[in-house]
């Protein structure tokens, strides 16, 4: 362990800006991309839902 | 047990289901440990100070960047030999998060090219090789949206996937076969890792938290494409949909 205190680590010994946004940015992307695929999921499902329905795109669109 | 019966969409689609959320929990523990060594464990570096630890983000990105790109030209390659639709789908369902980590190593690359080399950005042939990579997984998306006839999408993209491949090789060695800002290979298989013990295992952990990472987010969208495709009966009986919300939490 080299951190001798929390604002230390988050300092990282002057290269926070660089370190942090690289992590953050990649969690970021990462995270957006698990939502997105929910929320396409769930469109997916809808219209699945709704073909069984019988009002099938076909005939609408 | 006969594996080809799940080259059919309907019967890989539950199995794909079953999977996504053994490889999602052992991705995020291996992130919590990868991420615990590499900024609790791994020392400092002698030279680049605390800045080298961008490397726990930045190399697993980009070999996935690259290895996506190969299993995806793979896909489209034995979709393009078998005309097996579900390759295709899988194809198109690798190249959104081969983008995405392709994007994250650039970035976390000029996060690490700024204080030690003192710039964003260098036109050096690993960089250039690997933005070129980008435009290649952009391609591959962009010319099957533009393309309306699936089939026709499929085969196009597949193609385009397919030649682009060199390009692999290309980043890779940009660094021996070229005169690179970018540092070599720190670990090689033919040389061993330079690294720390410690940093090394961090990035490997980080590595194959990504990997599985990955398959679950591809076999995620697989499904979505599988049933945007085909609009289709519903394969998972009624009563499993909330369960299966419920495992996705």
């Amino acid at each position: 362990m080299q951190w001798g205190s929390a604002s230390e680590f988050f300092a990282m010994g002057g290269y926070g800006l660089y370190v942090w946004t690289s992590f953050i940015a990649t969690a970021l992307c990462m995270g957006w991309e698990v939502l997105a695929l929910w929320r396409r999921r769930a469109a997916a499902r809808a219209e699945q839902r709704a073909g069984l329905l019988g009002d099938t795109d076909e005939t609408t669109a | 047990m006969n594996w080809s019966k799940y080259s059919a969409p309907q019967a890989f689609y539950p199995l794909a289901g079953q999977l996504i959320p053994w490889f999602a929990i052992v991705a995020v523990a291996l992130m919590g440990v990868g991420l615990y060594m590499g900024f609790f464990v791994a020392p400092t570096d002698f030279q680049q100070g605390e800045s080298y630890r961008i490397i726990f983000v930045h190399v697993p990105a980009a070999w996935m960047s690259m290895f996506l790109y190969v299993v995806m030209a793979i896909w489209a390659g034995v979709g393009m030999g078998l005309n097996a639709r579900l390759s295709f789908m899988m194809a198109q369902a690798i190249a959104p998060t081969g983008a995405m980590f392709t994007f994250l190593a650039l970035l976390t690359g000029a996060m690490w090219g700024k204080p030690t080399w003192g710039a964003w950005w260098v036109w050096d042939a690993r960089l250039t090789s690997e933005l070129i990579l980008l435009f290649q997984y952009a391609g591959v998306m962009l010319l099957r949206t533009s393309i309306d006839d699936m089939r026709r999408a499929d085969r196009s993209s597949a193609v385009f996937a397919l030649v682009g491949v060199v390009n692999v090789p290309i980043i890779y060695f940009s660094v021996q076969w070229w005169n690179t800002l970018h540092q070599g290979a720190s670990v090689s298989m033919s040389t061993g890792s330079k690294m720390a013990a410690t940093m090394l295992m961090a990035m490997l952990i980080m590595t194959v938290a990504f990997w599985l990472y990955s398959i679950a987010v591809v076999l995620a969208r697989v499904r979505c494409i599988v049933v945007e495709r085909d609009s289709l009966p519903v394969w998972d009986e009624k009563p499993a949909v909330s369960q299966e919300v419920a495992e996705v939490r």
